[in-house]
């Protein structure tokens, strides 16, 4: 038998923690009621996605136009824009305006392209200190993990484990495990370092090409900080952040959170055109667009496949995956977990690394029906399993065809010729019907849990034909 | 879509029925000819692919597919006792055949699929007659029916019309059951733990029957359901394809008590 890959020996141990998978599921639960509350018209909600949906597939159908316009506009703004190809490419650039600044020190907003980009762990490397400012964020980076849902970090962790990590980290502040508490202790801790820190990074929402407008979304207002606090605001995104024009605006970020957290709307949403202007009294006095496309052009170039760049990191998905309410988000071992994850990731990293995913998804379809811009994720999911193995060069998914198995590809080869051949259909499903009891009891992973199916005497065929069905 | 009431219907089978639960396959033709509806049943169907389209091995899917495609010339409705096997046909299809010399016909063919109950509801407008005992029932709705079909509703409202069967609702009713074809072989852990919550929940309704619209999941929650009886010596209700369920029903057949 083959040595279990990581991710198996990843899910196995996830699988195992009865009270994260409590944890989890309440958690989840909780999402899902919310998100149900905030759309309680189904033929308005039914309209907000194809709304949504025709917005961000608007903005993809002129991609390259709309860069262009947002780099211009920009630019006009007085907002310094960098593209990067790849993430060290990315991390190099906020390295450079970093040591232009002599900053040993940046304070930063959430933002999944810096996850992407393993920025943290660049600058550290370079004796540069990052510090995550969102709740989530600074909870995980002090417990050294990784995020665990794309917009709840630290949705995998309970307030005890939260209270024992702030009293290991920060001694001198007395123990509490009440949450409006450790809140305020954090809050504390941050405000200082916003005051003091040279740069301040953050993630984008959405980016408005007629404008030149960077919109961040958030609740805590850590973004608020992290973007006007400190002299200098870089911010990072992927290329496919952009929309047409600001009247998109308002019905995006009108689904987002509702699909998200089911808040009608976030505490704070920000609205950034440039730096600071002679005679304002606040705002950085610089400010930095790094482009990440990272595998985006590629996944571009594919019709089917560019639905995946819809995506406004909602994370409904995640909230409604009954794979990932079960096994977590570290298990997948990628930077963006669930349904979103399993279709972006094999497209970013290569089918080689994360093609396994593909496979763990019973194509359910929740994640589908929930997506605020409707990305078909089953059928992207079926399409990277076609990709996977085939080998027809038919495909720029990076890896295609790697994943072949030799016995697998000669099994379905011997299947497909048993099933289009009705004949031979029909001699082995009648032998196998007459043979059913030497059937085996045990059918490997099936029968842990289930007993064998049993085969009928007789097949449908036969009884049908027995009774006097018409067969013409 | 609804159509005016046929008075003749393909019947595709599927290949899970015709080896494992036949009696589910004869219980959907005798409510279709009880509808007064003639049933052809075209004997070189085999299976409608999606085993190997799921899989990734589409010219494999489009091989056995096209088997199926040449069975259908008459322009009759297509009527399938699953969501699974229809929602291949209805929606996949026409990816499968895409830019292919017989897309066409697989347009046609997609274009006559009809889930089982879907068709009894909404283009025989079937009544039904309970004979039957009381007896306790949870719905367990197979997500191909559910989101590929749109028919979850559907077997709702043929058990609405059985005046002594109850339906119990379970917590987490619309979540999948952990089945997924091979999904359940390729990730076995995730499937089980999947199917220990389902089983899980619909026992916890005392229902004593669980029905539902797809064998395939019914082997998963069966399977589950028998290891269960087996192995911890636990009281487990009986599953039923719909089809069987309804005309034991009407015939006060062995599920009107109830009994697996």
């Amino acid at each position: 038998m083959a040595m279990p890959t990581e991710f198996r020996i990843r899910v196995e141990d996830a699988l195992k923690k009865d009270e994260v998978r409590t944890h989890f599921r309440k958690a989840m639960d909780t999402l899902m009621t919310n998100r149900r509350n905030q759309f309680p018209d189904e033929a308005e909600l039914q309209r907000l996605r194809t709304q949504a949906q025709s917005i961000r597939a608007n903005a993809l159908s002129k991609l390259p136009e709309l860069l262009e316009q947002l780099e211009s506009n920009l630019v006009r703004n007085g907002v310094q824009v960098h593209w990067a190809e790849t993430t060290d490419e990315a991390n190099r650039i906020v390295l450079n305006i970093l040591q232009q600044h002599n900053a040993r020190s940046i304070i930063k907003g959430k933002s999944m392209v810096s996850e992407e980009m393993g920025l943290n762990h660049f600058l550290e490397q370079q004796g540069i200190e990052a510090l995550e400012s969102d709740l989530g964020e600074f909870i995980i980076q002090l417990d050294g993990e990784t995020p665990s849902h794309i917009i709840m970090p630290a949705i995998h962790k309970n307030k005890e484990e939260i209270a024992r990590l702030f009293n290991a980290r920060f001694p001198h502040i007395p123990y509490t495990d009440d949450v409006d508490e450790l809140t305020r202790n954090a809050r504390a801790i941050l405000r200082d370092k916003f005051y003091s820190a040279p740069v301040g990074l953050s993630g984008v929402n959405f980016a408005v090409a007629e404008t030149g407008t960077l919109c961040l979304v958030e609740n805590e207002g850590n973004g608020r900080m992290a973007t006007t606090v400190p002299p200098v605001h870089i911010a990072v995104t992927g290329i496919e952040k952009v929309v047409e024009k600001l009247a998109d605006i308002p019905p995006l970020f009108s689904i987002l959170p509702r699909s998200a957290t089911g808040q009608p709307v976030t505490t704070y949403f920000n609205m950034i055109s440039g730096p600071r202007k002679p005679g304002e009294k606040d705002g950085p006095t610089e400010v930095h667009l790094v482009l990440l496309d990272n595998g985006r052009s590629t996944i571009y170039s594919d019709p089917e496949l560019l639905a995946t760049l819809r995506c406004i990191r909602c994370g409904a998905c995640i909230n409604h995956c009954p794979v990932y309410v079960r096994i977590g988000g570290h298990a997948y071992g990628t930077v963006y977990p669930g349904p979103i994850g399993t279709i972006l990731e094999p497209q970013k990293e290569g089918l080689r690394v994360h093609g396994e995913l593909v496979q763990a998804s019973s194509l359910c379809g929740a994640c589908g029906e929930v997506c605020p811009v409707r990305i078909p994720i089953p059928d992207i999911i079926n399409r990277l399993r076609h990709d996977g193995v085939r080998q027809d060069g038919g495909s720029r998914t990076r890896d295609a065809g790697t994943r072949r198995k030799r016995l697998e590809a000669v099994t379905w080869r011997g299947w497909s010729w048993a099933a289009s051949h009705p004949s031979l259909y029909h001699l082995g499903s009648r032998a196998a019907t007459r043979l059913r009891k030497l059937m085996p009891q045990r059918l490997g992973a099936w029968t842990r849990v289930r007993t064998a199916p049993a085969l009928a005497a007789q097949t449908l065929h036969e009884r049908l034909k027995a009774l006097g069905v018409d067969h013409e | 879509m609804t159509m005016q009431r046929p008075e003749a219907a393909y019947f595709f089978g599927t290949c899970l029925i015709d080896l494992f639960y036949p009696d589910a396959g004869v219980s959907a033709v005798q409510l279709l000819q009880r509808e007064g509806v003639r049933v052809i049943f075209p004997p070189d169907q085999t299976c409608c692919g999606q085993p190997a389209w799921n899989s990734g091995y589409r010219d494999e899917a489009r091989k056995v597919a096209r088997t199926q495609l040449a069975l259908f010339d008459k322009p009759l409705p297509i009527v399938i006792p699953s969501g699974s096997c229809a929602g291949m046909m209805k929606t996949h299809y026409p990816a499968l055949f895409r830019g292919e010399p017989d897309e066409d016909r697989a347009l046609d063919v997609a274009g006559r699929v009809y889930e089982l109950t879907g068709f009894l509801v909404d283009v025989l407008d079937i009544r039904l007659q309970d004979l039957g005992a009381p007896v306790t029932v949870a719905v367990h709705t197979s997500c191909s029916a559910r989101r590929e079909m749109g028919v979850a509703d559907k077997i709702e409202s043929l058990l609405g019309q059985l005046a002594r069967v109850t339906v119990h609702e379970q917590a987490y009713k619309t979540e999948c059951c952990g089945f997924g074809g091979t999904f359940a072989v390729k990730e076995p852990e995730i499937s089980a733990a999947m199917v220990a919550d389902k089983t899980a929940h619909i026992r916890a309704t005392g229902a004593s029957c669980l029905v539902s619209q797809d064998c395939g999941c019914l082997m998963n929650i069966g399977g589950a359901f028998a290891f269960q009886q087996r192995e911890q010596n636990q009281p487990v209700p009986a599953i039923r394809h719909i089809a069987e369920f309804l005309w034991e029903r009407v015939n006060a057949g062995p599920a009107a008590t109830g009994e697996a």
